[in-house]
Order: structure tokens, then sequence, then C-alpha cells
């Protein structure tokens, strides 16, 4: 009976099938043959020695890298006392979906919003005259872009960390105070180790994107900031130099697969914790 | 006092996550040009939202693109999620996950070049069909991951029990199967929808000249400079993912009543 099923439902499967072989295995293939090739169509490995070879090319690429870090650092600290407190709310249900509500819009109206908050005669200015500093450029610079991204990924670093607090077994908070540890003890020692995975899922949801946000280092960065997705827009886009835009997708590509084997979440040994 | 301090800095935190929408929507009631300087109410910007043709029409399209592409990703989503709950070799089932996975933690720059790359390759025309494709092809996966759990926690007697009473496959899977997973499939869509209007850098890339949808034509007019029309656009487009989230809250409030209620009923 179980045999015969088997048999006519693996039809069903066809068209994930193909999209699995056309939109997944077939583009990642693409991009990597693409990196082999220059402006001619001539097979050469000269994309690869450009980029190692480049100065510019290397410091954009270690840039890129430390300006995500650094929003994934600020969101990571704006967001974890977010999530914790968020978690000892009645309601919390409620203002959690608040903090899903503003993913919702869409993220260029957000970049949008922020043109005219930083602009010359802007609010951020305003505010700045207002308690006597006067007047600053801010749009277009580093410290404008890292504001935003960091702005536009906090919901998505609160979730998982929420996510994780909420999975804690409240048991061992109330072991650990009741064998006398402070609460900044049981925080350092309990809560936090068992809440990290939700951290490194945040890391992950947070770190990768913000090496590729080029929108931003457009509107908001004006051009100042490249970030490797800045420069493989403009390799495909403006100068049509497929193969370097290839290479340095390859680049990112591993950026991603060591972010992803670093916050990985490995299968805990022993016992469950619960 | 240190609640105090935790509730203070949630609503630090929320203003600065709302200040920035709240701004938009404010000045798109403003009767000056820019964003500076407030200068009393208006409707002028909605009534040239409203009769501006060009935006409509990609209103229009991103909206078919968004509806369309949901459809069809759910429906082949919901048909490989079947497939992969019905492997039984571990292997098997872990690879398809990690490959179904693959495009969900690419990022877009990578998927839209990639698709670019495809779409040029096989000679298929830029426009609303790669755009259609693109988005179907990037959709699929969470379709997937929505309707996985449920077909996990659906019991194989279930599915002998009707194959017993005689059920073909086909009845098996309209008349069993597709109720019972349907509130993944229904999450599936939802999700789905969601990312096709919340996607700007894999359109762009594989959109060409002709077609358009908001993400894209928001980031060529915001380069452009201020324009309070994009404002009024937002106010609307914030109405309407209110509308949304409210919506989804409340059927899931529901079907959780509903689970409750059986649950009662049943012991």
């Amino acid at each position: 009976m179980r045999a015969v099923t088997k048999r006519r439902t693996w039809l069903y499967f066809i068209p994930y099938g193909l999209w699995l072989a056309l939109f997944v295995i077939a583009p990642v293939a693409l991009i990597i043959y693409q990196s082999f090739f220059d402006l001619g169509h001539h097979f050469t490995l000269g994309n690869y020695s450009t980029y190692f070879q480049s100065a510019t090319y290397l410091k954009m690429t270690l840039n890129s890298v430390w300006y995500a870090f650094l929003i994934t650092l600020f969101t990571g600290l704006i967001s974890y006392p977010t999530a914790y407190f968020l978690h000892q709310l009645k309601h919390r249900q409620f203002w959690l979906l608040l903090v899903i509500l503003p993913t919702w819009i869409n993220i260029l109206l957000k970049a949008y919003a922020f043109i005219g908050i930083f602009s010359q005669a802007g609010l951020a200015n305003q505010f700045l005259t207002f308690i006597g500093i006067g007047p600053q450029q801010i749009l277009f610079t580093n410290a404008s872009f890292i504001f935003v991204a960091t702005y536009i990924q906090i919901p998505f670093m609160i979730l998982p960390i929420y996510n994780s607090i909420d999975d804690l077994n409240p048991a061992f908070v109330n072991a650990s105070r009741d064998l006398g540890a402070s609460n900044w003890q049981t925080f350092r020692r309990v809560i936090f180790p068992l809440t990290l995975p939700g951290v490194k899922a945040g890391v992950q949801a947070v770190f990768i994107p913000s090496l590729s946000l080029f929108m931003l280092t457009r509107l908001i960065g004006g051009n100042k900031v490249i970030t490797l997705g800045t420069a493989i827009e403009e390799h495909f886009l403006t100068t049509m130099n497929w193969g370097m835009g290839s290479t340095i997708g390859v680049i990112l590509i591993v950026a991603m697969i060591i972010v992803m084997t670093l916050t990985g979440d490995k299968k805990p040994k022993g016992g469950a914790p619960r | 006092m240190s609640k105090k301090l935790a509730n203070l800095y949630l609503i630090l935190v929320f203003a600065v996550l709302y200040a920035p929408i709240v701004f938009l929507i404010v000045y798109s009631f403003s009767q000056g040009e820019t964003m500076t300087n407030y200068h009393g109410f208006t409707w002028r910007h909605y009534q040239t939202l409203f009769s501006d043709a060009r935006m409509l029409a990609i209103v229009a399209n991103t909206l078919l693109v968004a509806l369309l592409s949901s459809l069809i990703a759910t429906l082949i989503g919901t048909l490989g999620a079947l497939g992969i709950n019905r492997t039984t070799k571990r292997v098997t089932r872990e690879s398809l996950l990690t490959l179904n996975n693959v495009l969900m933690v690419s990022p877009d720059v990578i998927i839209g070049a990639s698709f670019l790359i495809f779409f040029t390759m096989l000679k298929i025309p830029l426009g609303f069909g790669s755009v259609l494709m693109s988005h179907i092809a990037f959709e699929i996966p969470i379709v997937v991951l929505m309707v996985l759990p449920r077909l996990r926690e659906m019991s194989s007697s279930l599915l002998d029990a009707a194959e017993d009473l005689g059920a073909t496959t086909r009845q098996l899977l309209t008349q069993v199967i597709i109720p019972f997973i349907s509130p993944g499939i229904f999450a599936g869509f939802f999700m789905a929808l969601t990312y096709s209007l919340d996607d700007f850098a894999v359109t762009f890339f594989v959109t060409g000249n002709g077609f358009s949808t908001l993400s894209v034509e928001i980031y060529s007019r915001a380069r452009q400079g201020i324009n309070l029309e994009i404002n009024a656009l937002s106010g609307v487009m914030f109405l309407f993912s209110l509308l949304l989230v409210g919506g989804y809250y409340w059927i899931q409030q529901a079907s959780q009543k509903r689970k409750h209620h059986k649950r009662e009923v049943a012991s």
C-alpha cells in the first residue's frame, strides 16, 4: 500500500526539484564559472590575481568587514537588553509584534526618511543647533551609514535573542539566585551562556546582509563607504565587468561560509538542558 | 528602580524604531516641499500620488508580481515540503534542507547577480517575466520552512487510516493532508508575500529597463532628493502593512483559540 502511494507521489516533487536545479545549484555554479572570464570572454585566472594583488580591492574588503562588524556589534549591544526587558513585560507578544512591524516598512522608505532627518536643515541638525553644537554635515558620512544600517538591522537581532530567552528555563535562574549568585553573576554565568545560540543566530542574520547593503551606501553613505555589495553592484550594472563582479561575489560567498561556520550551532554535548 | 530604568530603555528603543516612520508620515501632510519645516496641513501630496499614473501602474505591477509569485511559490514549496517529508534517508533529507536554505542565507546581491547571469545565458529577456521568476525562486524556501513543521506534526496513523478506508492518493492529499497543514501553507504564502513586497536588491538586478517595482522606483526617486509624494506613498504603505499585520495576528489568535477549543472538547 505504502509503496504504491510513494511511487505515485514522486511526480509531485518535480517542480521543486526543477527549482533546486535551476535556481539554487545553477546560479551558484554560474557565478563561480563567470569569475574565471575576463571582459573579452576568455578563460582566465586574472580576476583573482587582480583581486589579491590590488591594494584597493583588499582595503575595500577589509573596510566592508570592519563596517559589518561595527554594525553587528552596535546592533547586538542595543538588542540584547531590549530583548531581555521585553521578555519581562506583561503583553510581550504584543510588544514583540511592535518590534516586527517596522521590518514591514520597505527598507528604502526607511533610508529615505533618514535622508530627510540627516539633511542640512533636518531634524538632527535642528536638535544639534538647539543644544548649542550647531549644524554638522551628517548625511554622506561613515557614521550616518553605520547608524542607519544598525537601525534597520535591530529587529532582526532582537527576534532570535528574544526566542532564546524565551527558551531559557527559569529554574536555572532561580537555582543560581538561591545558591547566592548576584544578579550580575547570574547573568554572566547562567543567562548569557544559555542564550548564546540566539545571539549567534542574530549575528548570522545581521553580519552577512551588512556586507552587501549597497543601497544604503549609495543613499546614506554618499558613495564614500564601499562594501562588497556596492562593488558587486557597480561591476555588474555600471562597468559591466561581470567577471570581476563574480570574483568579488565568490569572495562574499566565502566570507558568508566562514561566518556561518563560526556561528553555527553545534549539537550540545551530553544531556539536553531540559 | 531597575524596573523603571528597564522601561525607560524600552521606551527609548521604541521611540528610535518608530521616529523615522512617524517623521515620514507627518511630513506627508506638510504644505512645504522639503522635510525640514512643517508648513501646515494638506492632502495635496496624496492627491499628487493618486493622480500619478506612472506610480499607480508601478503599484499595480508590484502587487501583481507579489500575489502571482506567492501563489506559485506556495504551490511549489508545499509540494517540495511533501517531498522532503517523504524522504526516509537522513542524509538525503539533510542535504535537501541545506540546498533549500541556500537562498535564505545568501546575500541579496549574490542572488541578484547570479540570476542576472542565469537569465542572460538562457537569453530570457529582462522584465516582468524575469522579476516574477526571481521572486518565485527566493520565496520557495520560506514556504517549505513554514509547511514542514506542520507535516512533521501529522501522525502517520492518520494517513494509514485514510488509506485503509480506501482513499486514493488524490483524496489523501486534498482531504486529509492539505486541511491538516493549511495553517503552515497560509503562513508560507503570507511570508512569501512580504518577501516579495520587501525585496529591492534582487529586483534591481533582474528588472531591465522597461519594468519597475515600488522599491526600485523609490530608490531612483530617493537618489534625486526629497519629494513629498514619496512621503504620501509611505503613509499609504504603512496603513497597508498595519492592516496586513493586524489581519495576520487576528487569524493566528483565532486559530489558536480554535485549537484550545478543540482540546477542551476532546478532553
